[in-house]
């Protein structure tokens, strides 16, 4: 990206470009600085922001929106961090274990990529609570170190809440196509893993409610495929709305002939999660 | 704001230059969302932009890019529904559950698309392509799942690649939405189908910062064209 002609390319539709950041001497100044503090894969962002106060345009606020999703990454590294070792992760099989490893290094990886965009701007990692008990840490996962199963029912939680957050703020990335694209390259990893760990409960079976196994990779209507009573209104939450099938005013069911039933309609496509919807989702979880 | 455009072309109306100054102002607002937009067009312009190549023509704007994951939707279910109508020899019955869902998904995500389309743009909607699957032998598993791999995987990057191309106007945003409806559910497939492969490879194709990658139009049909009997052209696609 050569950014000198980024501006140039606007003075042709804006000749006041430059006054907008005050003098010529002034942008290039902050380029200068900015390229000098800030990993490449970061300029394109760190430009934005510019704009943005330049041109009093944020809709959905970019470094906002990557906040958001760091402080989801943070959640999901710190709660991988937690499990692997734990003695509840011991009692699991040698591939179950090492699947757990992977994903734990690929959401530390999404920890480390998203602070190395946002730089400055990156917010702190909050304190959490994996008790789901906003810091008395007598929660209702009290225990989870020690429970295998236990782990992979929040783990298939945080995974599928992921993937429809992201997808929630998409739209509002649109502004700045580089971070759109990494928040979909990250989006697809988490329903990757949400996939995977949905094969890993199925294969124990155990408190999957019996009305709704098989579990399947992808979601079925609104089935979470965990029976926990102590949080199970709090978890239905991660999976309500999911099981929608009418899309942009498209009946999916009955499409094509017989394939598509009410369940394979909805799990056909995922749904969004609001961010709203995501805080509520995590709220227990932050101190 | 000095006005250096009006004492270059002074306006003979005082009553033009108000209305000039009004357009001014538009242009300040509206026309700097446009330049933020074609940002992207100025750093890709060394892209490898596909010449026209007489074939079905997948169109341009919002309207193309769905025509282009309409081309997609249709390869995936043609496959998979020669893959359950002709099941490899020694198929599981989980494997054939998981294929059967899987067989579901694509034909609802095809016949979404083309029910969209003609609802958007119904003379813009390109044919059902004819597909070639001469190189998969679908008696063999290993075939089967290497080929189902590669189909989600370049699904995927299809998608995560495609996000950039749609409009931030009118339709756009929706657009956006129903492609990351999907999208993650090619990635759930895509991580099952690497599985029942090898165990534990859901995600062995993420990067050195746990992304998944994103590929162009031009990239994606370069490799699908392999199984498409159909020209296509996709030269004008946005970039």
């Amino acid at each position: 990206m050569n950014l000198q002609n980024i501006i140039t390319e606007i003075e042709k539709v804006d000749p006041e470009v430059y006054e907008r950041f005050d003098t010529r001497r002034k942008v290039m100044k902050n380029f200068a600085n900015l390229s000098g503090k800030i990993a490449l894969a970061a300029v394109p962002l760190a430009v934005t922001s510019m704009f943005n106060k330049a041109y009093g345009q944020t809709p959905g606020d970019v470094n906002a929106v990557l906040n958001f999703a760091l402080t989801l990454e943070y959640l999901e590294a710190e709660f991988y961090n937690n499990i692997v070792g734990s003695a509840g992760y011991l009692t699991a099989s040698a591939a179950a274990q090492a699947a757990l490893t992977k994903i734990r290094d690929d959401e530390n990886k999404h920890v480390a990529f998203l602070k190395t965009v946002l730089g400055a701007a990156a917010v702190a990692k909050p304190t959490f609570d994996f008790t789901a008990g906003n810091g008395s840490g007598t929660g209702p996962f009290a225990g989870y170190l020690a429970n295998y199963t236990v782990q992979l029912a929040m783990a298939q939680t945080f995974e599928d809440t992921g993937v429809r957050a992201y997808k929630g703020q998409a739209a509002n990335l649109q502004i700045n196509r580089t971070a759109l694209t990494a928040a979909l390259n990250i989006h697809s990893v988490e329903a990757r893993h949400a996939s995977h760990i949905r094969q890993m409960r199925r294969a124990l079976d155990a408190a999957i409610p019996a009305g709704q196994k098989p579990l399947k990779p992808w979601i079925t209507l609104n089935y979470s495929g965990i029976d926990f009573p102590p949080a199970q209104a709090g978890i239905n939450l991660s999976f309500a709305g999911e099981e929608v099938t009418t899309q942009a005013g498209v009946n999916i069911i009955g499409l094509g002939g017989t394939y598509n039933t009410a369940s394979a309609a909805s799990e056909g496509f995922d749904e969004p999660l609001t961010s709203a919807q995501v805080l509520t989702i995590v709220d227990p979880f932050i101190v | 704001m000095k006005g250096t455009i009006f004492s270059k072309s002074p306006a003979k109306d005082p009553a033009i230059s108000e209305y000039g100054m009004q357009r001014r102002n538009l242009l300040k607002y509206f026309g700097a969302s446009a330049a933020l937009i074609s940002i992207g067009t100025a750093c890709k312009k060394d892209d490898d932009t596909p010449a026209s190549n007489g074939g079905v023509n997948l169109g341009s704007g919002d309207v193309g890019i769905l025509n282009y994951a309409y081309a997609l939707e249709q390869l995936e279910a043609a496959f998979y529904l020669q893959v359950v109508a002709t099941p490899y020899s020694g198929m599981t019955a989980l494997e054939t559950e998981y294929l059967t869902d899987i067989r579901n998904h694509e034909v609802g995500h095809r016949e979404f698309f083309k029910a969209a389309i003609t609802a958007a743009a119904p003379s813009m909607i390109i044919p059902a392509l004819e597909v070639n699957f001469s190189s998969i032998d679908f008696t063999s598993r290993t075939s089967v799942l290497n080929t189902a791999k590669a189909f989600e995987d370049l699904g995927v990057t299809a998608y995560n690649g495609a996000g950039q191309l749609i409009s931030t106007s009118g339709n756009g945003p929706t657009y956006l939405g129903l492609a990351g409806k999907i999208v993650s559910v090619e990635a759930r497939h895509a991580a099952l189908i690497a599985d029942l492969i090898a165990n534990g490879t859901f995600a062995a194709t993420t990067d050195a910062n746990g992304l998944d990658m994103a590929r162009t139009p031009a990239q994606v049909l370069a490799i699908a064209g392999a199984y498409i009997k159909t020209q296509i052209d996709a030269s004008n696609l946005p970039s």
